[in-house]
């Protein structure tokens, strides 16, 4: 090494050195500044280069746009309770039991009828891929993706979020005025056939109602169920005549993205036969027995946190 | 007695403070805010984290040297302790005014090398003794050009007292008994006959009495990082590469007496560095015409306020040093261990020689 390379070797590095430290240096002292908490969409969002970059997080927080992918919200009020959502999660992490009710128990605000009481209206946000399909297909746009992105919870449990607007104690009277409004029906019909038999005797009572079944779709399922069921309780076979013309009220408010009605009928048909069958409480012995903290109500005051 | 008294609650709230600072000055570097959470701009989060860490379970590996391993962070931190002894914290109050007193603290701090390898050893674990070995490759081949860079001082002030050296950078020369050329004068020529005996501020400071020692004094900054295992040096630790070094298996207390060692290292070598060549505990403002800055900021010895101005100026002094330590922490890179011992070998020392060398020809020229 010859005198000058060792010498230009220290200036050298000498003077990286302090090119180094001056940065550091200009950085340490342009710490008294801090970025304004302004949202991505803001002008002057990319402008603000200097001072302390980092946010305290949970005392601030930047804004962020009002409809990101994060937690799910439904507004039950407006939720007809079609399931769509439910089947079409990829995760499987809403989960709903419908009660059918007698006749038509209101209008949702855009319009569509609602026929069906949520039971059981749980999301398992845990679970949820934040795909957004479950928003996209719902007819009533009810169920929508919030702002709210800060929701980790100790329990894991706390992350289904239940909107049912029932007590388990309501849903059961709700049950109960149902099937009390079937017996009725069915009551009437089971006269009306007793009728229409003496006019005729040789017919039998389940062959008026085939007619009726014809234009679902749902021949299997419908063939299952008389199979079990059908000889030993003629009046059974009739509740599910009484359903048949609901189901096709039911239908024309699903907006027609959906093949479903052959997937869609014999799932309600799944339901209502648990719930038909003598003993109805295991469906409501839910084992997830939520602290009632999370309300969606709850979820907004946190959502509003920016 | 009250020496100790004094210092050793110093260290304790030094260490507190420092281990704040640092990661405030860290982020402060790296645009963030660093702790923030426990009491104002987070100043007591390492009280928290002192408190958490008493809790801890104090671990012996089954299979380490159980005496080695309990008592090594002590050894540790005892031989950076001791080095305060010969400190003048002020005109008046030192430990131990022992003549030879640069010369004890240099030996004592030397210890710590026995401690590390001591803590590596008795770990039984890779890290640990890899770790132990840098450090002590590390420490004792800086301990060269640092040794050198006293050198210079010691030759230019012709004394290993380390009051007598504070005495001789003020205007308070003349009341130290024995000092050999009571006068100092401009960049220490006598030729040049400009007095500056009575005017002291940062004129009289060894860096001007000898403008040379500037030099000595860099060399000594860097040596005294590759000596405390400071970034970019701290190749005995090297988190990326061993774990913690050769404090691997340490937790709890002992951990806790690991990292007191290494920020009371920190604030020694800065206050030796300042008492060296910062002029010590005296003013760094001179006596400029009527206007006596130099004797206003200077209070007399034996005086209460002689001693609180005098370690207040220590003190400054000190803290500016441990904040570029810190500074230079977060801005260089660590160096590869060819890169230190290059560094250490190549260039510190030749150049620490040099200066030895040529501060032996001013120290003809103040005479």
């Amino acid at each position: 090494m010859s005198q000058t390379t060792y010498i230009s070797q220290i200036a050298d590095v000498t003077k990286s050195l302090f090119v180094g430290i001056k940065l550091t240096l200009k950085h340490f002292f342009q710490a008294t500044k801090q970025r304004k908490p302004l949202s991505i969409e803001h002008p002057e969002y990319f402008k603000q280069d200097t001072g302390l970059f980092t946010t305290l997080y949970p005392h601030e927080a930047l804004p962020i746009p009002d409809h990101g992918r994060n937690r799910l919200h439904n507004e039950i009020d407006d939720c007809i309770v079609c399931d769509l959502c439910a089947k079409i999660c990829p995760v499987d992490c809403i989960d709903i039991v419908p009660i059918k009710s007698a006749e038509e128990i209101g209008k949702t605000s855009d319009g569509s009828s609602k026929r069906l009481y949520a039971a059981k209206f749980d999301i398992d946000m845990a679970k949820c891929c934040y795909c957004g399909l479950c928003t996209t297909v719902c007819p009533t746009e009810c169920l929508t993706m919030t702002n709210a992105f800060d929701y980790s919870e100790f329990d894991v449990r706390n992350m289904i979020y239940n909107f049912s607007d029932l007590s388990p104690a309501q849903a059961l009277e709700k049950q109960e005025i149902y099937n009390e409004a079937q017996k009725l029906k069915a009551e009437a019909k089971a006269k009306k056939a007793a009728t229409e038999v003496k006019a005729e005797p040789s017919a039998q009572p389940p062959i008026p109602s085939k007619p009726v079944f014809k234009p679902s779709i749902k021949a299997p399922v419908v063939q299952n169920n008389v199979t079990e069921t059908g000889e030993s309780k003629p009046q059974e076979n009739d509740t599910r005549n009484e359903e048949a013309p609901k189901k096709i009220v039911f239908k024309p408010t699903i907006k027609s993205l959906l093949k479903p009605v052959d997937t869609e009928l014999p799932n309600v048909d799944d339901v209502s036969e648990k719930i038909d069958s003598p003993k109805p409480k295991p469906v409501f012995k839910p084992v997830i027995k939520i602290p009632p903290a999370k309300k969606p109500d709850a979820d907004l005051d946190s959502s509003t946190l920016n | 007695m009250v020496a100790l008294l004094f210092i050793l609650p110093f260290i304790l709230t030094f260490v507190v403070l420092g281990v704040w600072a640092e990661r405030k000055v860290a982020g402060f570097i790296q645009d963030r805010y660093g702790p923030m959470e426990v009491g104002y701009y987070g100043i007591g989060q390492t009280i928290a984290d002192l408190l958490k860490m008493l809790q801890k379970e104090d671990i012996v590996p089954s299979k380490a040297d159980r005496s080695l391993f309990l008592i090594a962070p002590i050894v540790i931190f005892v031989a950076i302790l001791a080095g305060y002894a010969v400190l003048p914290l002020s005109p008046s109050l030192i430990g131990s005014s022992v003549k030879v007193g640069i010369f004890y603290l240099l030996t004592i701090i030397s210890l710590d090398v026995v401690g590390l390898l001591m803590a590596g050893w008795g770990s039984n674990n890779k890290y640990a003794i890899l770790g132990a070995v840098r450090a002590v490759a590390q420490i004792i081949s800086y301990e060269i050009p640092l040794t050198l860079s006293v050198l210079s001082v010691v030759m230019i002030c012709q004394t290993l007292d380390l009051q007598e050296i504070s005495y001789q950078q003020g205007i308070l020369i003349t009341n130290f008994p024995g000092v050999s050329t009571p006068q100092n004068y401009l960049f220490g020529i006598k030729a040049l006959d400009i007095n500056v005996t009575n005017v002291g501020g940062f004129l009289t400071w060894n860096i001007f009495r000898c403008p040379l020692l500037f030099v000595s004094f860099i060399i000594f900054f860097i040596a005294s990082l590759a000596e405390s295992n400071r970034a970019p040096f701290d190749l005995p630790e090297a988190d990326s590469e061993l774990i913690a070094g050769y404090h691997t298996e340490y937790s709890g207390f002992r951990w806790g007496l690991f990292m007191l060692g290494e920020y009371a290292m920190m604030l020694l070598v800065s206050f030796l560095a300042a008492i060296l060549f910062l002029g010590s505990w005296n003013t760094p403002l001179p006596n400029i015409g009527s206007v006596r800055l130099a004797d206003w900021t200077t209070g007399a010895p034996d005086t209460i306020a002689g001693n609180v101005i005098g370690f207040g100026w220590l003190v400054s002094k000190a803290f500016v040093l441990v904040f570029i330590q810190m500074v230079v922490r977060w801005t260089y890179p660590r160096l590869r261990v060819d890169q230190l011992m290059n560094l250490c070998w190549k260039f510190l020392t030749p150049i620490a020689l040099g200066i030895v060398v040529l501060t032996a020809i001013w120290r003809l020229l103040m005479i």
